[in-house]
């Protein structure tokens, strides 16, 4: 493998590691701030144990966030040097604000959530709570916003004088729709991790009549919210389909392995075996109009092919030459008034000709074949989207259907009459982690070739370190991160076993004597 | 704003984000250096944990924001010292993971051996940082070697060997020292009534006298390193293009700036008298902690300002180095970076300052085991 393949490989395993803990924070911590809520207007007892204990286990899975999220920060500056190089000037903004206006916050009152019970007034206490939560959801938004630009890169433009992308209008960069739709999206996702997490344990109290009284208001509460989250986050990823649709024309052809054209509107593939090398998918069963209905929102407009875009794409790359053989020329003769309209007038399509830089370093020279190769490269991996698509939104459905049958179960008071949604709660306890790792793999790996879509080429985009460097990293993390995953789970499983009275130290004397 | 005043602006708060970093992650990295020898029972090194427990979180985002603010600020010197570094970094990034579930898993493991393991883990959590930041300082001093080719793709032939050279190596202890009587201070305040504050405060007098013969002994040296200087006509409002500048090596060259503003020598004195009056006030914690917190102000900005205008030397393309003048982000993002900055960092410090006010105190033995599964 070189040096790209390990990187990515890299980055993705960081990414989906970070990613098992992100969205069970995102959700968890608006659940706490509701139950502590609903402790400081009632003051009964019992809600502020359900925040404690449910704390506790959001603080297992915090700090498990936190360590993995280090690594994510660093990675952009170790494994892709040109990257940040490249695209620092607009992607490190949106980073270093999170920090400055996200983390800080959420990291400063975690730390008080916990030890601060007995140090503070109820309503001051509760202050710390929403603002942990306030703190996880704006530290998504931001890294959204920065995401966002990835996939749909607006308000920035190229220097040629510094050789790298800047900022012409950050508003632009901060609005833009893209990371709008992905920020909604993601965050529903964590509230619906949230909440299957704190039904799926209720279920396993419920289901052995142990903290009934605990396990039924949490299973209320996750149940209401778990449904709202549940339909937003496909309501709203439809929203997200939609603007991938205006932006991301490929990925979307790609997620329905959708090879020509069709008359509008397309039709929808529920099921199929796409063929990267033939271009063809075998098998298909079709839903006619719903394609088009989702990607263009009107009856009348083509949602355009894998083919055709590989077409348009080449005629981009023949317009990306002429804009690098230009950068090449300014680079010599800084002033040639001449070189710099021609420049300006093909840059949009710059990073298209980059794209033959994996083929050979003086891209001016490109053969017919090469140009054709380049264009092919920029179809993603068909089959591993399609199906991520598909689990992703059947495992939706599930969770709309599992929290409306949650929801009217609590609402008649009959939570724990049916031993079969108690455990069907129970063991949907993985899906949620699942479906958000799937959702990820479409955005991301549904992105490919690019690292920025359109402007730089992901094999571009890396270090110049060796790959030796990179594979002793990579295992050093893959190893590193496991066995932290195992204390993880272990400590999840131990104090989710214990219970809330004993983790509450309810039971004093026990307690002391276990800790001894 | 002007591109060269922006520059400026941005240079020192590099410089005070690495600092608020160095005082306030810096106790926690001395604390968990301390923990195996200040506490021997583990109760005691529970004790010593929880005088950290709270607040670690929160200063840990110095250096998160150091990082994030050094990409969108400085995107070459990022690109350049974090992928040059590259092995030191993987280094660093495993000690500083150990740390978050180190502190919170600990305690909520009940075998003896388990807590130990935990206990060296925090150990290295805070030993190998304060190694490595030590040692990067002082590669700056010496320089490392890589370049940009024309499209500004970044090479270098770093090892992670020739990282670790004397001087660096000389750096890297100093800055252990620092952070020794920064974290002793700390737990001589936390722990006031409870042994591990007392064997921090044995230790004190120690580590001030470490750090002050290897902070002088390093500044003897820097008078036989190479300095660098620009000798091409200065372009503080060009473009951050780093290819486009001739500079040369001078012996002795890095004390020019102390020479040309003999004003500067302020922020050596600073550091050697925060490890003094540490010292000397070491009965009055409050006190002592304050004036180890002098101690990484005065040494960062000693090294800043002997640096200045460079960032990241390079001995293989010296004319290559990157300066604040031609490494950092557009105008626009400066711009925008320091309106954050005006607005977000006065309501973090804020905020910071009410937590601390909440969790003010020592920390006992009896209010851990009161609420034993809660504590860490």
């Amino acid at each position: 493998m070189d040096i790209v393949e390990l990187s990515r490989l890299q980055f993705a395993a960081t990414a989906l590691y970070h990613f098992l803990f992100v969205p069970l924070t995102l959700g968890l911590s608006i659940l706490l701030g509701i139950m502590e809520t609903v402790y400081v207007m009632t003051g009964k007892q019992i809600w502020r144990d359900m925040t404690k204990f449910w704390g506790t286990l959001f603080g297992i899975n915090f700090v498990m966030g936190v360590a993995t999220g280090i690594t994510m920060e660093f990675q952009f500056g170790t494994n892709w040097a040109y990257y940040s190089h490249y695209v620092g000037d607009v992607f490190g903004a949106p980073l270093a604000i999170e920090g400055l206006m996200a983390f800080f916050l959420e990291a400063t009152f975690v730390g008080i959530f916990f030890f601060g019970w007995n140090r503070m007034s109820k309503v001051g206490h509760l202050v710390i709570t929403w603002g942990l939560a306030l703190g996880t959801n704006l530290s998504a938004l931001w890294i959204l916003i920065a995401n966002g630009w990835m996939q749909y890169p607006v308000g920035s433009s190229f220097n040629a004088q510094t050789m790298r992308m800047e900022v012409t209008n950050f508003m632009d960069v901060v609005f833009n729709p893209v990371a709008q739709a992905k920020f909604v999206h993601t965050v529903s996702a964590g509230y619906v991790v949230g909440a299957v997490f704190v039904l799926a344990i209720s279920a396993y109290y419920l289901a052995r009549r142990r903290h009934v009284e605990l396990a039924k208001r949490s299973m209320t509460v996750a149940a209401a919210f778990g449904l709202a989250a549940s339909l937003s986050v496909v309501v709203l990823g439809d929203e997200s389909g939609y603007v991938a649709g205006q932006n991301q024309k490929m990925k979307v052809a790609a997620i329905e392995a959708m090879w020509n054209t069709e008359p509008a509107p397309a039709s929808f593939t529920v099921f199929g075996i796409p063929d990267m090398k033939t271009h063809t998918t075998k098998a298909e069963v079709k839903v006619p109009w719903v394609l088009g209905l989702i990607a263009t929102r009107s009856v009348d407009k083509e949602v355009p092919g894998i083919n055709n875009l590989v077409e348009a794409a080449k005629e981009r790359i023949k317009s990306g030459i002429v804009a690098y053989d230009a950068l090449d020329k300014l680079k010599r003769d800084r002033t040639n008034a001449e070189l710099r309209k021609t420049f300006d007038a093909h840059v949009a399509d710059l990073g298209y000709g980059l794209l033959l830089k994996k083929y050979r370093p003086d891209v001016q020279n490109a053969t017919p074949a090469e140009i054709q190769a380049a264009a092919n490269s920029t179809v993603p991996n068909v089959p591993v989207l399609f199906w991520s698509f598909r689990f992703m939104v059947g495992l939706g459905f599930y969770f709309i259907l599992l929290f409306a049958l949650a929801f009217y179960l609590s609402a008649k008071r009959k939570l724990d009459s049916s031993k079969l949604f108690l455990k069907a709660a129970f063991w949907t306890l993985p899906l949620p982690w699942i479906a958000a790792e799937l959702g990820w793999i479409v955005a991301e790996y549904g992105r490919q070739p690019w690292v920025i879509d359109g402007v730089l080429p992901t094999s571009l985009a890396v270090s110049g370190t060796v790959a030796g460097n990179v594979l002793f990293s990579l295992l050093g993390f893959v190893v590193f991160y496991s066995t932290l995953l195992v204390a993880d789970i272990y400590l999840l499983k131990k104090y989710i076993k214990l219970g809330p009275d004993e983790t509450l130290g309810h039971k004093v004397g026990e307690t002391l004597v276990a800790a001894e | 704003m002007d591109y060269e005043i922006l520059r400026l602006i941005w240079w020192a708060l590099l410089g005070i984000l690495l600092i608020g970093f160095a005082v306030m992650d810096g106790f926690d990295f001395g604390t968990g250096i301390l923990l195996p020898f200040v506490g021997r029972t583990d109760i005691e090194r529970r004790v010593v944990i929880n005088s950290v427990g709270p607040t670690w979180e929160g200063n840990q985002v110095w250096l998160i924001l150091g990082g994030g603010a050094i990409f969108a600020a400085w995107p070459p010197l990022y690109a350049a010292a974090f992928s040059g570094f590259y092995l030191a970094m993987f280094l660093l990034l495993s000690a500083l993971i150990l740390r978050p579930v180190g502190f919170k898993f600990r305690s909520k493991f009940q075998s003896s051996g388990m807590r130990s393991m935990w206990d060296w883990a925090l150990f290295v959590g805070g030993f190998v940082p304060a190694l490595i930041f030590g040692v990067a300082f002082g590669n700056l001093f010496v320089g490392v070697p890589y370049g940009f080719d024309s499209d500004l793709r970044f090479h270098e032939e770093i090892t992670l060997f020739s990282l670790l050279n004397p001087f660096a190596l000389l750096c890297g202890l100093t800055s252990v020292a620092m952070h020794v009587l920064h974290g002793s201070t700390w737990v001589s305040l936390k722990a006031a009534d409870a042994k591990p504050g007392d064997r921090a405060r044995a230790i004190m007098p120690w580590a001030a006298l470490a750090f002050i013969l290897l902070f002088v002994v390093a500044g003897v040296w820097v008078q036989n390193l190479e300095g660098y200087k620009i000798t091409s006509a200065l372009a503080p409002n060009g473009p951050s293009n780093p290819t486009l500048k001739t500079v040369a090596l001078v012996t002795g060259g890095w004390l020019a700036n102390y020479r040309a503003v003999p004003l500067l020598w302020l922020a050596p004195l600073v550091a050697v008298l925060g490890a003094v009056l540490a010292v000397l006030l070491r009965k009055k914690p409050l006190l002592a902690w304050i004036s180890s917190a002098l101690v990484p102000v005065g040494t960062i900005s000693t090294a800043g300002l002997a640096l200045f205008p460079f960032f990241l030397p390079s001995s293989s393309h010296p004319d290559q180095s990157l300066t604040v003048w031609d490494g950092s982000s557009s105008k626009l993002t400066l711009e925008i970076m320091l309106a954050c900055v005006v607005i977000f960092l006065p309501i973090v410090l804020a905020y910071t300052g009410w937590v601390y006010r909440i969790m003010r105190g020592p920390v006992r033995a009896e209010n851990i085991m009161s609420d034993s599964n809660a504590n860490y």
